[in-house]
């Protein structure tokens, strides 16, 4: 039986770990981090959801689906859905379109371009909770700068932080203005990996400017377009701290976006479970918007 | 192989033991100090650390044998989180401070324990030092009938008011209003506009963010309500948010925006309005006291202190912060953290934690202090806090506090946006909140 055994371990190791062991070693490190702190916690997340855990209970309880039968009935969770969507939708495009601009200005040779380069991406560095709480000033209704501004020309003050009419947009112009900095930065190094010669060629054929953008720019910058609005999308829907900051979620949970609830049922009311059903529901959203892109863009991408 | 398990697990078990072994012995050491672990939440931060530690230091000269170890945890909500995750964690803070509003939640959780025998083993001492609490403070102790905390840095919410102003529009300053129909009286002589149409100072400011309106809120309900009853049942597990009263309540701080036109339309947030105060820019705000040293300090003009004016009746709300003793420690644990509640909350030291902080001190007897009464002859505005407090009743409290403090918050702020009206918005937090009751009932 003993030596049976040793011999049988002694086998399997020789024919498929002994060739990969050191492979196994080098990556034992980044396996035990991966496995303690990503899917030991979505395995959890997923277990969780599917019970009731709610503050002072000992144990979780099995209760199925209930969670998530109760988010489809529930009009606050169509709320929150919906404001991250609106908020995603006003933010993505724009900083996209702002941060390729932005890249296309700086990728130009003119005088003091190191200048333009670090400013347009200053706002980046910054925490989002130090932006946060200066465009709160901006927005701080009647004496902050916004409202200032639109009272000097004759306008009424808008108070743009307690509307619900408002309070994304609001958001959502700070955000792109701190975010196209950002991809910026990727679609500098897209740029800067086509090839000068195709311009050159082009300028020799007569091409203008327009048409060698959208005939060499855009195309090449294909695998950098579809990483940027990966990044893009999945970014406006992982935000939270200017929601803390800004707002609470108010009002009347018109800027509650799904981060921020998750935050809530979690660590204001410490409903462990209702949290981890949330968490699922974003972890399916990113997967999503991950698969969608790749699957669908992959067959129209020119790689260089 | 067997053999060699066998071996291991022997090993293991003499060294598990050892340890135990060892811990025991070095408890039994008289010497031995024993070291207690104190969460505290602190809202503003800055110099209110400086005087906790000053307090822990002062009680570890008088007893060499305990060391109190200070932990500053962030806000009430934190401080929460923190001590839920270290009672996971099975290394619990022996005692805390949290807000009194989350005793049910502490109480239900099992995080705190009453402390009903701590003080039945004072005797008459321990009868005499929980009555000497002021009641409005004292009320929201209790989880079924049993004593869970101690009230520490508590507060309530007055009128602060611009004499200035007041003098300015013909109102006698020393007259500040007593009641709704004042208030939206002198809040429309006090609204002061310039040709554009701008409002160069609002008659009233009430902060109506998420997190302030509930408390605010509380005092216009007490004030409206006819039976003078709070907007929760004592034991916590009954929301009673959809009367008439309420919708009323909430209907005057519509009309001050949108009728009477003399409050800033929209959300306020709860720390603007001290800075739109100073700047002369709102003639009278609901405040809490523990803003006064700032005001104080920074107002340019004349400013007096109010009772929140009333209605049917006088009303206002209290909140901050009570002592809690952990679950679960063991009984000479508590017994020093219990010593260490008792010598902070003595007349003297709540009387000077009530001048280097603007808290309310909740105990009679600090009131007759020395060093309370040349606080007031410094600044006859204190005193109205104290006066205030039998009219005062908790704020909020049920279980899941926080969580129904967003569901009356959230509807609140749709009410003062136009999405529903005073009425519906008090109908809608009402299902909201005997939703989240109804497993406690």
């Amino acid at each position: 039986m003993k030596t049976t055994l040793t011999r049988g371990y002694a086998v399997r190791l020789s024919r498929g770990m002994k060739t990969n062991l050191k492979a196994w070693i080098l990556l034992a490190p980044s396996l035990v981090f991966l496995l303690t702190f990503t899917v030991f916690p979505i395995l959890r997340s997923f277990f969780l959801g599917l019970t009731q855990y709610e503050f002072g209970m000992r144990s979780p309880e099995f209760i199925g689906l209930e969670n998530y039968i109760n988010f489809a009935k529930s009009a606050l969770f169509w709320k929150i859905m919906g404001n991250t969507l609106y908020f995603s939708f006003l933010t993505v495009l724009p900083s996209m379109v702002i941060g390729l601009g932005l890249a296309m200005i700086v990728n130009t040779k003119i005088h003091g371009v190191g200048f333009i380069r670090t400013s347009f991406f200053y706002p980046v560095i910054m925490p989002m909770i130090a932006i946060a709480s200066i465009w709160m000033f901006i927005y701080m209704a009647e004496s902050g700068m916004l409202d200032q501004l639109l009272m000097a020309v004759g306008l009424k003050a808008m108070n743009v932080l307690s509307y619900r009419e408002t309070v994304i947009p609001a958001m959502s112009f700070m955000y792109v203005w701190k975010e196209a900095g950002y991809l910026m930065i990727f679609f500098l190094s897209g740029l800067q990996n086509i090839s000068g010669e195709l311009y050159e060629a082009a300028t020799i054929d007569g091409a203008s400017p327009f048409t060698m953008f959208r005939k060499i720019t855009l195309p090449l910058l294909g695998p950098t377009l579809l990483f940027v609005s990966t990044i893009a999308l999945t970014n406006s829907v992982k935000l939270v701290d200017h929601i803390v900051i800004m707002t609470e979620g108010g009002p009347n949970n018109g800027s509650t976006m799904l981060l921020y609830h998750i935050y809530q049922q979690g660590f204001a009311w410490f409903d462990q479970a209702k949290a981890s059903a949330l968490t699922v529901v974003m972890l399916v959203i990113m997967l999503a918007i991950a698969m969608i892109q790749f699957v669908n863009a992959d067959s129209r991408i020119h790689y260089n | 192989m067997f053999k060699k398990i066998t071996l291991i697990i022997l090993l293991v078990c003499v060294a598990a033991l050892s340890t135990v072994g060892a811990a025991g012995s070095t408890e039994a050491k008289p010497a031995e100090k024993m070291e207690l672990t104190f969460f505290y939440p602190v809202q503003v931060g800055g110099p209110l650390t400086a005087l906790i530690d000053k307090l822990c230091a002062d009680f570890m000269a008088e007893n060499p044998d305990i060391v109190i170890k200070p932990v500053y945890t962030g806000n009430y909500d934190d401080t929460v989180a923190k001590i839920q995750t270290a009672i996971q964690g099975k290394n619990p803070p022996d005692f805390f401070i949290n807000l009194a509003t989350q005793r049910f939640s502490m109480a239900s959780s099992g995080t705190a324990i009453p402390l009903d025998d701590l003080i039945k083993a004072d005797g008459a001492a321990g009868k005499a030092y929980i009555d000497d609490f002021l009641d409005g403070f004292m009320e929201d102790s209790y989880v079924d009938g049993k004593i869970y905390s101690i009230p520490f840095q508590r507060s309530t919410m007055v009128v602060f008011y611009n004499k200035d102003a007041f003098a300015e529009v013909g109102l006698d300053p020393e007259k500040p209003p007593k009641s709704w129909k004042e208030l939206v009286e002198y809040s429309r002589k006090l609204v002061k506009k310039d040709a554009a149409g701008n409002y160069e100072r609002y008659g009233v400011g009430i902060a109506l963010n998420s997190g302030s309106a509930q408390w605010a809120f509380t005092g216009f309900a007490l004030q409206n309500s006819v039976d003078g009853k709070n907007l929760a049942s004592e034991d916590g597990k009954k929301a009673y948010f959809d009367t008439p009263e309420n919708a009323e309540a909430l209907q005057l701080w519509v009309d001050l925006q949108n009728k009477y036109d003399v409050m800033q339309k929209g959300i306020v947030q709860w720390t603007d309005l001290p800075g739109q105060f100073l700047a002369g820019k709102v003639a009278m705000i609901y405040h809490t006291t523990g803003n006064l040293t700032n005001i104080s300090k920074n107002a340019s003009f004349k400013f007096g202190t109010a009772f929140m004016p009333g209605n049917k009746r006088m009303g206002a709300p209290t909140g901050g912060g009570n002592f809690y003793i952990t679950a679960g420690i063991a009984p000479e644990r508590q017994q020093a953290a219990w010593k260490f509640i008792k010598f902070v909350t003595s007349a003297e030291r709540l009387a000077q934690w009530n001048l280097d902080t603007g808290y309310v001190a909740p105990r009679t007897s600090s009131f007759q202090t020395q060093l309370i009464k040349d606080y007031w002859a410094r600044l006859p505005q204190a005193k109205v806090a104290f006066e205030q407090i039998p009219y005062a009743k908790p704020e909020l409290t049920t279980y899941e506090a926080s969580r129904m403090w967003r569901i009356l918050n959230d509807n609140i702020q749709s009410a003062i946006t136009g999405e529903a009206t005073p009425a519906q918005a008090m109908k809608n937090a009402q299902a909201q909140a005997d939703e989240v009751l109804k497993r406690y009932q």
